[in-house]
């Protein structure tokens, strides 16, 4: 720094540089600005990727759920003879993902949704209907083929489903001298008896998220509610069924803040003696509670003989609009040998999940007798978007609102849901 | 210019780095500015992509239906005022806005008091006291969402270990329940925020304390002020430009905490921990209306701006008076 002052005859320091070494200075300047632009044209091209290619993206980040999908992938990709490149993001960044990728036209090939979201993204137009690349969709049931239809027409294939069921742990069921609950009367009578100490009958998760919605479901629809109307005494009723079991102190008041899996590790530390919760837990629960003896039934149901009705979860896969319809139909290919019953099988053994095919969901049954309940409430399952489509998120956000008010406030569950059903206009 | 070089030279002898430079060597006004342009060059276009865009494209948004679908298709008509009416007749917006006050208030306040108290207890210096004081910067070290993870934790009704300890030591009967109670939840979050903050206002006021020289609290002594008074006035006139900064970047800070409320509590239970950061948030990246969240997120900068405009114009006058 020293000699960038130049001193005149007098010794006085002159400000300004030398020619040279502004020059240098301006090269200097100029040359990470070069780089950078460099940097920002080469890739580009990786998006177009080559013909063999097809670009998967999903959010199986477990290892047991990563491992199953790559080597059902790529063994289905050596079949029709495209190579696989696969991309997986946290699960709550895939919409975000999915925007991005929307909005700089960098959509995969094949792409897989968490049901509830297809609607959205089938909306803005970025998927292409499966039946017009030449799926066929038959072998699967009605409800199931719901979850992935958004405007009469299917845009996504489910290989496998979950759902919800009531998880009991035995141990403690039989110490109280209980039976597993059936019908609601039974189920705040089970919960009362086996809430002692710090233990409680029963634990289900009431966040303010989707999750909350999700679990509440069963009871609502159980009890003949609709998600069309939710001003109704059916849906009251399932409310005031969670606030009786929360009043009871059957249930903790901490429901409000727990995740599923929060709910899941409550029954594993054996702090609740049953769980509303789903299959995709079940090999962590054998991992981490090896020594706790548990048993899964369905929901209880209001009344004697009614249906036990659950929500239909799992994740769709589908075919972006990617303007390369040669690319589409090879995908379409693949995507026809993904969902095969074999398939099905296998990646509903390695996920806990049940198939959704009719009959590979039977065999799974019998081949799995502790999944043999999910199987049983798979079958009677509704997806949540079969009647709100696109509008679900916000009737989901008004339900999870309205048992927050009812539990946390205390409100009158007839009043929460009418405020909710009329924030929804 | 040049005529007058000589005599600005003799008259500041004691400066000879900024006189203009001697008749004999002419500057050329382009070539050292073009220099000086050319090493702002990267700091401005760095400013103005990641700042600038962003504010400007926010602003744009806030006035057009910009949807999930948008990111496909491109299109975000037009349509007004229509996104800051939406939001500020939201029902949860006064709740939020309520909210976020006292959210501010309360832990400006804590981690100052705190924080002050911290930086004048250890103005003196005793065994490990550099050593406390770098183990009290750890909170500000730790990610926020780590830290709303272990808050969480720590705060869960019926297993959490602050519940457990008070129970312990006798001062509450039933676990207060932190998280889940409408009553409780904001001042829960208040609380971890507080904890957060402290470091931050420890290390600048400690650094700021440092600067008061001794002989003026001698000399104070002499009158006769001690303690509280030396405090009062001897401390805090001579703090203030300090202070003034902490409070300033605090309350900024504070007004959009955002990660801390998202991992405690979800801005749960029943909205009794939103606010307009987590509800702009919501808007934009769960229910996907982005045009409206833009609007909110707005709102929130204009209320950041106002106050510290406010804020920076009474400190100019109170300087100015001395």
């Amino acid at each position: 720094m020293s000699d960038q002052l130049r001193t005149s005859a007098d010794h006085s320091p002159v400000p300004g540089f030398r020619p040279r070494r502004r020059s240098v200075g301006a090269a200097a300047l100029a040359l990470p600005g070069l780089l950078g632009l460099a940097a920002c044209g080469g890739s580009g091209d990786a998006a177009s990727g080559d013909p063999g290619t097809v670009r998967v993206v999903d959010y199986y980040n477990t290892p047991a759920d990563d491992t199953v999908i790559q080597d059902t992938l790529e063994a289905v990709g050596t079949e029709v003879g495209v190579s696989i490149s696969r991309e997986k993001v946290p699960g709550d960044q895939l919409i975000q993902k999915v925007l991005q990728m929307s909005s700089s036209k960098t959509l995969p090939d094949l792409l897989m949704l968490d049901n509830p979201d297809l609607q959205e993204i089938a909306k803005s137009g970025a998927l292409a209907p499966l039946e017009d690349l030449g799926i066929d969709t038959s072998g699967f049931t009605q409800e199931i083929l719901d979850a992935g239809t958004y405007e009469g027409k299917v845009y996504g294939l489910a290989p496998t489903v979950n759902t919800i069921a009531l998880f009991c742990n035995t141990a403690l069921l039989k110490e109280a001298g209980v039976e597993a609950p059936t019908t609601w009367d039974e189920l705040k009578e089970t919960a009362a008896a086996l809430t002692k100490d710090d233990t409680y009958g029963i634990a289900f998760s009431a966040i303010a998220t989707y999750e909350g919605t999700w679990q509440f479901l069963p009871f609502m629809w159980s009890n003949g509610g609709d998600e069309t109307d939710l001003a109704t005494e059916q849906v009251a009723g399932a409310g005031q069924l969670w606030a009786d079991l929360v009043a009871e102190g059957s249930a903790s008041k901490a429901v409000v803040n727990w995740g599923q899996g929060d709910v899941i590790d409550q029954f594993k530390a054996g702090k609740a003696a049953m769980a509303v919760n789903g299959p995709w837990n079940i090999s962590g629960l054998q991992s981490d509670a090896p020594d706790l003896e548990w048993e899964v039934v369905t929901i209880p149901v209001p009344t004697e003989g009614a249906d036990s009705v659950a929500p239909l979860g799992g994740e769709v896969w589908t075919i972006p609009q990617t303007g390369d319809t040669e690319k589409q139909k090879k995908v379409a290919e693949l995507l026809q040998k993904f969902v095969s019953p074999e398939n099905q099988l296998a990646m509903g053994a390695a996920r806990s999940t049940i198939p959704a095919s009719t009959e590979a969901a039977a065999t799974f049954g019998k081949e799995h007798p502790e999944l043999a309940t999910f199987v049983e409430q798979v079958s009677t399952a509704r997806a949540r978007t079969a009647k709100l489509g696109p509008e679900w998120p916000t009737t989901a956000k008004a339900i999870y609102t309205a048992n927050q008010q009812i539990l946390v406030d205390g409100a009158a569950p007839e009043q929460a849901f009418a405020d909710a059903a009329d924030s929804l206009g | 210019m040049t005529t007058s070089a000589p005599t600005s030279s003799a008259a500041e002898p004691s400066a000879p780095a900024t006189r203009t430079p001697s008749p004999r060597r002419p500057r050329r006004p382009g070539a050292s500015a073009l220099v000086r342009y050319g090493f702002l060059a990267p700091a401005a276009l760095y400013l103005a992509a990641f700042f600038g865009y962003p504010i400007v494209k926010n602003f744009v948004m806030s006035f057009q239906e910009y949807t999930s679908a948008t990111f496909f298709s491109g299109l975000a008509p037009f349509v007004g005022l229509d996104n800051y009416v939406t939001v500020l007749s939201d029902p949860i917006f006064l709740k939020a806005l309520g909210n976020t006050a006292l959210f501010t208030i309360g832990s400006i306040v804590g981690q100052f008091v705190i924080g002050m108290a911290l930086a004048l207890f250890f103005r003196r210096s005793f065994p490990l006291s550099g050593f406390l004081r770098s183990v009290l910067l750890l909170p500000w070290l730790l990610p926020m969402i780590v830290s709303a993870a272990v808050w969480r934790w720590i705060l869960e009704q019926d297993s959490g270990i602050l519940n457990r300890a008070l129970e312990t030591i006798g001062l509450i009967s039933t676990p207060i329940p932190w998280l889940t109670s409408a009553d409780t939840a904001l001042v829960a979050v208040i609380m971890v925020n507080i904890w957060l903050g402290i470091p931050f206002n420890v290390v600048l006021l400690y650094s700021g304390l440092q600067a008061i020289p001794t002989e003026l609290y001698e000399a104070a002594e002499i009158d006769g002020a001690t303690g509280w008074t030396s405090f009062r006035y001897v401390t805090l006139p001579l703090l203030r430009p300090v202070v003034s900064v902490v409070l300033l970047l605090g309350v900024i800070y504070t007004i959009k905490v955002l990660d801390l409320i998202l991992g405690l509590t979800g801005g749960g239970p029943a909205n009794a921990t939103q606010t307009v950061a987590t509800r702009s948030y919501e808007m934009s990246f769960v229910e996907f209306e982005f045009g409206q969240g833009a609007a909110l997120g707005n709102v929130l900068i204009v209320i950041a701006l106002v106050f510290s405009i406010v804020y920076l114009r009474a400190n100019a006058r109170s300087t100015a008076k001395g």
